[in-house]
């Protein structure tokens, strides 16, 4: 389906999600490469040799849970966006997101933003929580969302300046 | 009148690379742009390439123009002639070039045609009206000159350019209504689609455009649903408001020039149109006529470099012994057949089969 929609199905994004249990010990990468690219910077500037593509540079990333620090620097590093961050957040009720944003202007942090699902669709409004956008990160800001525990596999992006509330 | 080594036509990520690796291995090379600009279409390309470091991944088309740019004018026996149209090519390895007013003839040991591809377009009623744009225009709008199409945009086709595209059209700021695919399935890379879609912009598959209204420029669009035929299914049309269509069909290997040099040419359409026979150099039927980049074969920018690269090293084997060739050429030709593995390179490689001499002449 994701093929003819542009969407990836629930079920299997809940399959392919970092467990709940290594969550609990740290922040954690959540890659959503579906397909077969001749692509790999995210193994390459992984400074803990958490992600690695068997054999050619066409197989798909793979990361070892146990040695991602959930730092982000593969967030803004991959040239398909396709990557985030799932990382605890004070209150248990929810998580936190890092997500890569392209857009201008950039949110800032204790800013209400709009989140969205894979498909687009409305989710509520979420309170953003830091904005990285250092040189280093050529121009792909690193934000970080605080989002419901209800929307953990449903919050793909944010919408900045769209005021619902 | 001037004698060079090689000249290579065409100064994008292919012609750069090629001119690169001709002159830093002692040739002399002249460079002939059409453009005022190096860089061909990696300038108009604001997001990071996939690959692997070796082409530059993760980095912005843009900036990857500026690199090949800086190593180009490091060296010391290449010669830049932008504003200058290549005219024609002889059989004495002339090639006739324009630059403003001024014809030149200009003499070479080889040439290398890397001029690219053009646009596609589609057939329907009305698609002359202001505000139906080529993907291409709409990014030369847009990350040349900063000049905003249109308010809202509905764009037709999901490859690669479609989708990137959109994603840059929402970036500037536009509205990008659907984007709309005749086949049953995206054809870009689906991060790209994935970008789209969970900004909320719907990518309609099995539909293509019926026909736009608009008095004196686009206002309306119809869509509609194909059956497998590819035939519009009457009673599924759909009217879009929108002041901008962005077209964005495929591209076709811009390879007239070398038709005219005599070079044996075929229709392959994995490939995008009419390309040259090659051999495994890329060189055509035509003795010390190369090609490299999408001249011969439509693909992404990282491939038209790296064959950019190898015919250069090529010719600099065949005029000037390079000491350490087959570790670089190995190196390259590794590089490539990594980027054409998967789905769309598997394609590709079919198509380029097609035009290995060998097979041809067999």
């Amino acid at each position: 389906m994701l093929k003819k929609t542009g969407y990836q199905e629930k079920e299997i994004v809940k399959k392919e999600f970092p467990p709940l249990k290594h969550l609990k010990k740290g922040p954690k990468a959540f890659i959503e490469c579906y397909q077969k690219i001749p692509c790999n910077p995210c193994t390459t500037s992984c400074p803990h040799d958490a992600i690695t593509i068997k054999g050619d540079i066409i197989n798909r990333p793979k990361l070892d849970l146990a040695k991602c620090v959930g730092c982000g620097i593969c967030v803004y590093n991959c040239p398909g966006l396709a990557i985030m961050v799932v990382g605890q957040a004070d209150n248990p009720d929810y998580k936190t997101f890092d997500i890569p944003y392209e857009f201008y202007p950039l949110p800032n942090k204790g800013d209400r933003v709009l989140g969205l699902n894979r498909k687009g669709e409305e989710l509520g409004m979420f309170t953003v929580l830091r904005v990285l956008n250092n040189k280093r990160q050529d121009k792909t800001a690193l934000v970080r969302v605080k989002v419901p525990n209800e929307f953990l596999y449903d919050f793909a992006t944010i919408k900045v300046g769209e005021d619902n509330e | 009148m001037k004698h060079y080594d090689v000249v290579v036509v065409g100064a994008g990520p292919a012609g750069m690379a090629c001119a690169i690796n001709a002159t830093k291995h002692g040739l002399t090379v002249l460079l002939v742009e059409r453009d005022d600009f190096l860089g061909g279409q990696l300038i108009k390309q604001t997001h990071m390439f996939f690959g692997s470091e070796k082409q530059y991944a993760k980095t912005r088309g843009i900036d990857i123009a500026t690199i090949l740019k800086k190593e180009l004018l490091k060296q010391d026996h290449v010669d830049i002639m932008l504003d200058t149209s290549a005219l024609a090519i002889y059989d004495d390895k002339v090639i006739t070039l324009l630059n403003h007013h001024d014809y030149i003839k200009v003499k070479a040991n080889a040439i290398v045609v890397a001029t690219g591809a053009s646009e596609k377009v589609l057939a329907f009623p009305n698609n002359d009206l202001p505000g139906i744009y080529g993907a291409g225009a709409v990014q030369t709008l847009m990350n040349v000159h900063g000049v905003k199409p249109g308010k809202s945009v509905v764009m037709v086709g999901a490859g690669n350019i479609g989708l990137i595209v959109s994603y840059q059209l929402l970036q500037a700021g536009v509205d990008v209504k659907a984007v709309v695919e005749a086949s049953d399935s995206i054809g870009g890379y689906l991060v790209h689609a994935q970008k789209l879609r969970r900004l909320g912009v719907p990518i309609l598959t099995n539909h293509s455009v019926k026909e736009a209204h608009g008095a004196t420029a686009l206002e309306e669009l119809i869509i509609w649903k194909l059956d497998e035929n590819f035939s519009g299914i009457a009673g599924t049309e759909k009217r879009i408001e929108t002041d901008t269509c962005c077209l964005s069909v495929g591209l076709k290997p811009s390879s007239e020039m070398l038709r005219q040099a005599g070079a044996e040419m075929t229709y392959v359409r994995s490939l995008g149109g009419y390309v040259p026979y090659i051999n495994q150099n890329h060189e055509t039927t035509v003795n010390n006529l190369f090609v490299c980049g999408d001249v011969s074969g439509i693909e992404e920018a990282s491939s038209a470099m790296v064959e950019g690269f190898i015919v250069g090293l090529t010719l600099a084997n065949r005029f000037k012994n390079v000491p350490n060739f087959s570790v670089l050429m190995t190196d390259l030709k590794t590089q490539l057949k990594d980027l054409r593995a998967g789905e769309t390179g598997e394609h590709i490689m079919k198509g380029i089969k097609q035009i290995m001499r060998g097979d041809h002449h067999a």
